[in-house]
């Protein structure tokens, strides 16, 4: 079984992002990037998977500017086996995304693509459905735990309530939850070793994708901040506070 | 141009979230048609049909509808999708499952998330968890959005006269996934993504059996429990209690974080509350940065001293 990873770049996720002060967007200039925390535990979940024997190859892929390399290698450290990157100079939307994915996966045919459920710059949770669309594949969004047994796929889902669980008949398509599982941390040798595996560097044109614009960006502002608060001192006070002030008790 | 709403409800009532979702609809001045999608819910559709700004409720009452599954869901939609400008649902676990499947199946972009509408096509929307609002204009002809209900009322006012209530029998299925098992978390408490009030707990909370201080709080207050991830993690509480940027949007009248340390992603989560109380024993703690009350001292002792006050 070939497993499919979607890996993007993004701001570390332990950086509070500013607002540039024309607001034309956030300002990204030297801050700390990172590879999207939920694409890690897709990579880890693929890694796991060959290393149970039910996985042949794990092949990880970005939709990125060339410094995505860096994620891409990444992964590779943490036991991909290759990686394909889709140059592009922008941030592409979900659903241009999801073309690129689909013309990979025409190509490779992995009967598991693994993806993040969202990304933690955009927010967007939308790429994993989109690809099922396109590509007519099932999903199993959100897991929390995947099962590959024969040609079926059982993924338990973090959904409102609850705990769901899907039967999928591969090939399908997953997307990964906090909970799926914990990442591992690359070891020195294998950052070296992984900058001998293939990286392929194709652009959406060869991909045979044409970018449409679905949405354009305005303006991005600062949140409305809220002004800071007091600090009380007993149990007592809290109790006054919420009561005559708040008036929320 | 007509909004399809698709309602979100549980199996016996609409959920608050689609009244919410409802005010945004209103909002991109349009004729609402209400979808309601699941089984055996012909009562829900008639609630649906009495509400203000709704022109017409679709029911669509079958088992294939019965978990809001994905591929079943985003046939429906795409079923009915050709007479609607706009095509609108709240933000929650199936929705975020099913709508960026129609989006893509119409071929058209979807926008997550609203939290206001500037004009038909004009919207803002959170990202970076939080941190930053963006200005988006929908350059498709046909709009794909979810709705963050805890940034719109909930209309509640009814028209004076219901309106139709139209029966859509479509049903379809590629049968490439199926339905196996739900583990499903009983509580007798407030739905915490709708609660007016929420205790939360965190890392500091310690255990699981610890949790009843946070649950006793919460009974006492008729408020739901919610958690930190970290306390999630730790298997004190179950995930679906979760509040934050990957878990559950949450803007109640009162907020009260006992032992959590208010990391950006908790507070994207809940950061529009009315009134928030922080509790912990770490004077710095971020979490005091957004307290409207903040009380510097030990959760264990705090906890119980409320409790038996209120
Ligand atoms: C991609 C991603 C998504 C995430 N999404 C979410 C999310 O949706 N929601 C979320 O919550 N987190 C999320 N996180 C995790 C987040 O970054 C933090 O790790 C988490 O919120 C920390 O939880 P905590 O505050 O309970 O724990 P900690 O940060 O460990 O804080 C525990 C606090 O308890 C206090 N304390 C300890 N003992 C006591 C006591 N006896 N009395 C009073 N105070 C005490 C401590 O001073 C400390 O401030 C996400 C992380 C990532 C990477
Ligand atoms: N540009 C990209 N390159 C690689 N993977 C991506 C890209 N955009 C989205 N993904 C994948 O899709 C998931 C969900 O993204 P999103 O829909 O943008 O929230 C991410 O966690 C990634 O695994």
């Amino acid at each position: 079984m070939k497993i499919l990873v979607g890996v993007k770049r993004v701001i570390d996720y332990n950086v509070k992002v500013r607002v540039k002060a024309d607001e034309s967007n956030v300002d990204l200039t030297n801050v700390k990037m990172a590879m999207n925390p939920f694409c890690e535990i897709a990579v880890e979940e693929a890694v796991r998977l060959k290393e149970a024997g039910l996985a042949s190859e794990v092949i990880v892929m970005s939709v990125g500017t060339t410094q995505s390399q860096e994620q891409l290698r990444n992964a590779m450290a943490l036991g991909a086996d290759r990686g394909i990157l889709v140059d592009v100079d922008a941030e592409v939307e979900p659903l241009n995304v999801a073309k690129a994915f689909a013309a990979v996966v025409d190509k490779e045919q992995p009967e598991l693509v693994i993806l993040g459920k969202q990304s933690i710059d955009s927010d967007n949770n939308q790429m994993g459905q989109m690809l099922a669309a396109v590509t007519k594949r099932p999903q199993g969004t959100f897991a929390s735990k995947l099962v590959i047994d024969g040609d079926k796929a059982f993924v338990t889902r973090e959904i409102d309530g609850g705990l769901r669980t899907v039967a999928l008949t591969l090939p399908a398509i997953v997307t990964t939850d906090l909970r799926l599982n914990e990442p591992r941390y690359a070891k020195l040798p294998d950052i070296m070793k992984a900058k001998r595996k293939p990286l392929e560097t194709l652009s959406l044109a060869d991909l045979g994708v044409t970018i449409k614009s679905h949405c354009q960006l305005d303006k991005v502002e600062a949140p409305t901040t809220r002004s800071t608060g007091v600090k009380v001192t007993s149990v007592d006070e809290l109790i006054g506070k919420l009561k005559d002030e708040a008036k929320v008790i | 141009m007509t909004t399809l709403l698709i309602a979100e409800h549980n199996s016996s009532a609409l959920s608050p979230s689609t009244l919410s979702a409802l005010t945004a609809a209103n909002e991109m001045n349009n004729d609402v048609h209400v979808l309601v999608a699941g089984n055996n819910v012909e009562l829900i559709a008639s609630d649906a049909a009495n509400l203000l700004g709704v022109t017409k409720v679709l029911c669509a009452s079958s088992d294939a509808y019965e978990r809001a599954l994905a591929e079943p869901m985003s046939e429906l939609v795409l079923h009915l999708a050709g007479q609607y400008s706009h095509i609108v649902a709240p933000s929650n676990s199936e929705s975020k499952d099913f709508m960026p499947r129609v989006a893509a199946l119409l071929d058209v972009g979807q926008v997550s998330d609203i939290c206001a509408v500037l004009s038909p096509n004009q919207f803002k929307r959170p990202i970076y968890a939080g941190n930053a609002i963006a200005t988006v204009t929908i350059l498709d002809a046909k709009k794909v959005i979810t709705v963050r209900a805890s940034s719109f009322d909930k209309t509640t006012q009814h028209s004076d006269q219901a309106c139709a209530v139209e029966t859509v029998a479509f049903v379809a299925s590629n049968g490439l996934s199926s339905w196996q098992s739900d583990d499903i978390t009983e509580s007798a408490r407030p739905d915490l993504a709708s609660a007016a009030r929420i205790v939360s707990g965190g890392r500091g909370v310690g255990s699981s059996e610890n949790f009843a201080l946070v649950e006793a709080l919460a009974d006492k207050l008729g408020a739901a429990v919610g958690a930190s991830r970290a306390a999630v993690d730790a298997g004190f509480v179950s995930n679906d209690l979760q509040v934050g940027q990957t878990g559950k949007i949450v803007a109640p009248d009162l907020y009260m974080a006992f032992g959590v340390s208010g990391a950006i992603q908790h507070l994207a989560g809940m950061k529009d509350s009315k009134v928030i109380v922080a509790v912990n024993k770490d004077e710095d703690a971020p979490i005091f940065q957004i307290a409207d009350y903040g009380l510097v001292g030990d959760l264990f002792e705090v906890l119980p001293e409320m409790t038996s006050k209120l």
